[in-house]
């Protein structure tokens, strides 16, 4: 392992790739902060740019827009209680009141600061549960790898729609679909192609990230008439206040740093779960934690209030890495985007990654501290200036995501059809995204496809076309329960049940 | 009786979900390869049945959160202005080379949506994009295709 630290560190820590971190979490940060514009969207636009990059230095840059946007997205939830990402909700409990009462430098310092922790903290776990279960999923087989992906798309399916479970399962059907299109990796059969040699090689994941997340949430801003910058620009005028923290400040977030850092891991780690569940979790938690005096200030500026959210939003962004180095299985819709790009690099992710790359394995790993540094240094206090830059109007933001979008593609293909499709599929996104049906699992679906019919493929063949390998081992077995414990209650809970 | 809309789109996917299990049935596997226990044709059959169940399970089913919007609130002429733009970037990317058509694209898509400070439109436009160009394919080296620069000289 400490080889593997040399060998990482080595890498992370090269001019190029220290500059990639600074400019991933400067990016992440401005995008983050905008309303409506997640982390999704941020690694979106920034996938096109990583493919001129060796794979390490692209999935560096892309960590470090993925932590910058949840940074970005505590400050707009803090300063103006418009949370960037739905991670950042809970910061808003606390946040907001403490920056309505003069303190939102205090606010901000006590976000970073405990975002640093958290990230930090949640980095040492991943450096080494990362390895161990490299080693333990090396003895899974195709049919618990087939079930751990319906796991993982149940599981997305279930968090991310908010009471709309089905519609998140028509949209992960969907995204399977889309990805069977074009030649079958075996036989190189072409399958739903329309004698369209367009669609031969299937359809470009770039062009469905782009067209779901980047296209289409710029075409639902200007549909449904919001202006995402009108936040930025009442950031830009109220006034901060000091950013030193007292003792007794200190001395809080010390208390609470520790125990949301090992909730918000925990939850990273799981399918589905993701920075949103594991923020509410560590605030409710920490109510229960601190002292009755303390629980009175919650939800009117508590500092443990702000500091538990905080940390674990930051500490789950690390481990949902877990699921995806080790067993090539993203938890979350962030990290398919993730696993998308490597694939798109020619990688792999999965057991064997930190012994065939292990300079992307413990690169990725490594630069998740520097970026914790960065957004800690850099963006601090550099804030109000960003909020500044951010203050573009809506006629200029949205044109300009839109030519991203565009131009992302073009340059992948030189194609006109790519570009209608990535039209298409953006403008039926945005009709979907209307009525609520998420996106998340679509992507993850989408990422997921190949691989989900690669390892059907070869459980079907291995049992003689006998459906029976998802019971014959204990844990392909333990898996298809939890699945149909996950469905059935979702379904129970979406169309039956009363409150 | 109002139909909600949200039933409508089950409806539609249900219909593509039948569609899609249609062609996945006319997918043409090798002889050898049509009675084994997994061919090309497998996992879409599956994923059709698939949509079907989902998709009716949300017709049938009473909707118990009906996701409700209001229809006449929202932005149809700038929307639909965005994308007619796109696609006519679509279509001139390729012929009027990258320069021009991005240009003038930013440029009418700044004015749709109501931009009038002249400046920035421009500032933000014509050398916005030769910035832009001159970092991807001066720096990153990053191919670009462009037959009106080419013709000038100005891009190899």
């Amino acid at each position: 392992m400490i080889e593997g630290i040399l060998i990482g560190l080595n890498t992370a820590l090269s001019l190029k790739n220290i500059l990639m971190v600074m400019i991933g979490c400067f990016a992440g940060t401005i995008i983050g902060m905008l309303p409506g514009l997640g982390p999704m969207t941020a690694i979106a636009l920034m996938i096109p740019i990583t493919y001129g990059f060796e794979p390490s230095t692209g999935l560096i840059l892309m960590a470090g827009v993925y932590y910058g946007a949840v940074f970005g997205g505590s400050t707009s939830s803090i300063l103006i209680n418009a949370p960037g990402v739905p991670g950042t909700v809970a910061t808003s409990f606390d946040g907001y009141p403490m920056a309505q009462q003069g303190k939102a430098g205090k606010a901000l310092a006590i976000a970073a600061y405990s975002s640093f922790a958290g990230g930090t903290i949640a980095a040492i776990f991943l450096l080494f549960a990362a390895p161990s279960l490299s080693k333990v999923s090396l003895a899974f087989r195709s049919p618990d790898y087939f079930g751990l992906m319906i796991l993982g798309l149940t599981a997305v399916s279930a968090f991310s729609a908010k009471g709309h479970f089905l519609k998140a399962m028509m949209m992960v059907v969907l995204g399977l679909m889309l990805a069977s299109v074009g030649q079958d990796t075996l036989s190189d059969i072409p399958r739903f192609v329309f004698n369209n040699m367009n669609l031969a090689d299937g359809i470009s994941f770039v062009l469905v990230v782009m067209a779901t997340f980047a296209m289409s949430e710029a075409l639902t801003i200007i549909f449904k008439g919001s202006d995402p910058t009108q936040a930025a620009k009442q950031i830009s005028l109220s006034k901060l206040g000091s950013i030193k923290l007292d003792k007794e400040e200190t001395k809080k977030m010390v208390t609470t740093i520790p125990r949301s850092s090992i909730i918000g891991f925990i939850i990273g780690v799981l399918p589905g779960a993701g920075s949103t569940i594991a923020s509410f979790l560590a605030y409710g938690m920490e109510r229960n934690f601190v002292k009755d005096e303390e629980k009175l200030k919650f939800g009117k500026g508590s500092v443990n209030g702000l500091s538990a959210p905080e940390t674990a939003n930051n500490a789950a962004c690390s481990g949902s890495f877990v699921p995806l180095l080790t067993l090539g299985i993203p938890g979350s819709g962030t990290t398919a985007v993730m696993l998308g790009a490597l694939l798109g690099f020619g990688i792999q992710p999965g057991p064997r990654l930190y012994q065939t790359n292990p300079e992307i394995f413990w690169s990725v790993i490594m630069s998740m501290y520097i970026g914790m540094v960065i957004l800690l240094i850099l963006n601090l206090p550099l804030i109000p200036y960003i909020a500044r830059i951010l203050a573009v109007p809506r006629a200029f933001l949205i044109p300009l995501i839109l030519f991203f979008s565009v131009t992302g593609i073009y340059l992948m293909s030189f194609n006109n059809f790519d570009i209608y499709l990535m039209i298409g599929i953006a403008v039926f996104s945005t009709i979907l995204r209307l009525y609520e049906f998420p996106m998340p699992p679509l992507i993850l679906a989408f990422v997921l496809g190949g691989l989900m019919e690669e390892n059907l493929r070869r459980s079907l063949l291995i049992s003689d076309g006998s459906w029976s390998f998802l019971w014959d081992r204990p844990l392909t077995l333990c898996i298809m329960v939890s699945i149909a414990i996950i469905v059935g209650w979702q379904i129970y809970k979406s169309f039956f049940q009363k409150n | 009786m109002r139909i909600s809309p949200v039933k409508i789109i089950s409806l539609l996917f249900f219909i593509f979900s039948g569609l899609y299990l249609y062609y996945a049935y006319q997918i043409r596997v090798f002889s050898f390869d049509e009675n084994a226990p997994f061919n090309a044709k497998t996992f879409p059959i599956y994923l059709g049945y698939t949509g079907l169940f989902f998709s009716g399970l949300y017709i049938v089913l009473p909707e118990k959160k009906p996701s409700n919007v209001n229809l006449s609130v929202l932005d149809y002429r700038k929307t639909i202005t965005l994308v007619i733009l796109m696609i006519i970037y679509g279509i001139t990317i390729l012929k009027a080379g990258y320069f021009l058509s991005t240009s003038f694209f930013l440029v009418l898509s700044y004015i749709t949506l109501g931009e009038k400070r002249w400046f920035w439109v421009f500032t933000l436009s014509f050398p916005f994009v030769a910035i832009f160009m001159f970092l991807l394919h001066g720096l990153l080296d990053i191919y670009l295709r462009d037959p009106f620069l080419k013709y000038l000289g100005i891009i190899g």
